[in-house]
């Protein structure tokens, strides 16, 4: 459950944290498009290496650390399933490209997890949720979703529960095969899932008794408003993307292997 | 036989919930640990069949260190029912999970088919067989997660808040369920804060007082029951028999009365009645 810990925010006073939410989520989306837009290793490499001094800025390299080790198990899926595939195109033969072209892939991977990451390490819901209403996002999915995102530490705990209680009658999660293993944690899903389900019934009913969504139009104790140093982010933000999308069009980016003299082409 | 040696227990997130707690609990004894929410004492029966491993000092089963074991090898011995039955239910029927547990073991069809009669027959939940696990009452639902456990005849049996949520009659019977097992022989520990619960066992049980990661009384439970510093130590209260026996001490009445069976045979002799 390590994966999820880099996604849950805790109180924080830090330059990132200050930052106004719709800025931090536009660095999100701004990362997940220069994500996308590459698929040249040494580029994810620079988006990567990019945010850590943003997870250091805002104090929470503990927690990022976390995710990132949680993320190893998929980090490692994408990439051997990359190198496989390319190694099986290729009529079954092995060339450094094709290594650099996976480790690109997971790096990709790994870039959206980071700043996902650095988001919501840094965001409480409630200011995220005041972001999604000014957006014009309907109050009651806002509300849903920040829900969504509060109750995550609390699953984690009923998991960790349920797999006790599991193997204290005896299931061992990491005997057998690799189907056996994926078979091991039905006992496991199952009362999840029931709990969750009848617990988010439970709540709805006591949201209800105490008049949720009574009103029409809410107010909202604190108001978003943008400072300074929100407009100099989202300048730096928007010549960042201007920058991304001219390498894009115009600079020939080198591949690594073809720096390496003695690589040989394919 | 379970030895906890000076075991102190840290978790993940830097909550400390054992500092330095030592036990030894012998083959067939009844035992309840007690104390307020977060005292560790479900830490501390976590730590007996292996859940968790110490931070520091070492638990002993039979002699074994429990680091040197599985969970599932300890659980063989060590039974443990957890506080909520939702949180192990998956089958589709009652049958099915009883069967469970016996089949991780690695026992026969023949046997688990033989063993969850027996445990279906135990709790009287023989009609359900068939049933959906979920659609069980509250009450219901415990005694399944119970055979669940019991289904495999551990020596030793835990069960943790066994009385939350259950109404006075199914207490009274869950009691004298335990005692049954107890007097067979059977190693019980029950971990609860229900103090009512605990006084009414006759023979009394012994009785662990916890209270901050820490053991502050151990004994019977007339004695630490009735001691109203401790009790107070835990965040208790002293059972109402004893609370009335205290107020009735200045008429030459022991203070070491916790419920109504001992009061009873007290009062009589104290009137030169012999009941």
């Amino acid at each position: 459950m390590s994966i999820f810990e880099g996604f849950v925010f805790r109180r924080g006073d830090s330059p990132i944290h200050r930052l106004d939410p719709r800025v931090k989520f536009l660095y999100t989306v701004l990362m997940l498009v220069l994500a996308v837009m590459f698929s040249e290793m040494p580029i994810l490499l620079i988006l990567f290496l990019s945010q850590v001094p943003l997870v250091v800025a805002a104090g929470v390299q503990r927690s990022w650390a976390k995710t990132m080790r949680g993320s190893v198990f998929l980090a490692l899926l994408i990439f051997f399933t990359n190198l496989a595939t390319r190694w099986a195109y290729a009529n079954f033969t092995l060339h450094p490209v094709y290594l650099e072209e996976s480790v690109a892939m997971t790096l990709r991977f790994l870039t959206l997890v980071e700043s996902f990451s650095v988001f919501s390490l840094t965001t409480s819901p409630d200011d995220l949720s005041l972001a999604m209403e000014r957006v014009g996002i309907p109050y009651w999915f806002c509300f849903a979703f920040t829900t969504s995102i509060r109750l995550m530490p609390a699953l984690a705990r009923d998991a960790q529960t349920i797999i006790n209680a599991q193997k204290s009658r005896g299931l061992e999660l990491e005997r057998g095969s690799f189907l056996r293993r994926v078979r091991n944690y039905i006992p496991i899903l199952i009362p999840l899932i029931v709990t969750t389900i009848r617990r988010s019934l439970e709540r709805a009913e006591a949201m209800e008794s105490r008049a949720w969504g009574a009103t029409e139009n809410r107010t909202s104790l604190t108001e978003l408003r943008m400072k300074t140093s929100d407009y100099i982010t989202l300048a730096l933000l928007s010549a960042l993307l201007l920058v991304g999308v001219y390498v894009r069009l115009y600079v020939k980016i080198p591949r690594l292997v073809d720096l390496i003299p003695y690589a040989i082409k394919p | 036989m379970i030895e906890v040696e000076d075991v102190h227990y840290t978790y993940p997130n830097g909550i400390q919930a054992l500092r330095g707690v030592s036990i030894r609990i012998r083959d067939g004894e009844f035992v309840a640990i007690m104390g307020e929410n977060g005292a560790g004492k479900t830490t501390l029966v976590m730590h007996m069949n292996g859940l968790l491993k110490p931070t520091k000092g070492r638990v002993l089963v039979d002699g074994v260190d429990t680091r040197d074991v599985s969970v599932a090898q300890l659980s063989r011995k060590v039974g443990l029912v957890f506080q909520n039955p939702d949180n192990q239910f998956f089958c589709s029927t009652v049958e099915e999970e009883i069967a469970f547990a016996l089949r991780n073991f690695g026992f026969s069809e023949e046997l688990v088919k033989r063993r969850v009669a027996w445990a279906l027959n135990l709790l009287n939940l023989t009609r359900y067989r068939e049933r959906s696990p979920f659609t069980l009452s509250g009450g219901e639902k415990k005694r399944v997660a119970l055979a669940s456990v019991l289904a495999w005849n551990p020596e030793v049996l835990i069960l943790d808040e066994p009385t939350i949520g259950q109404d006075f009659r199914q207490k009274e019977k869950l009691r004298q369920f335990i005692l049954q097992l107890n007097s067979q022989g059977r190693t019980v520990i029950i971990v609860t804060h229900d103090v009512e619960f605990v006084a009414d066992c006759d023979p009394a049980p012994r009785v662990v007082l916890m209270a901050g990661g820490r053991i502050i009384a151990d004994g019977d439970a007339r004695d630490v029951l009735t001691n109203l510093e401790l009790v107070e130590k835990a965040s208790l209260i002293p059972p109402q028999v004893s609370q009335v026996f205290h107020h009735l001490s200045d008429l030459g009445l022991p203070r070491n009365v916790v419920n109504i069976y001992d009061a009873q045979r007290v009062i009589l002799e104290r009137l030169g009645v012999r009941g």
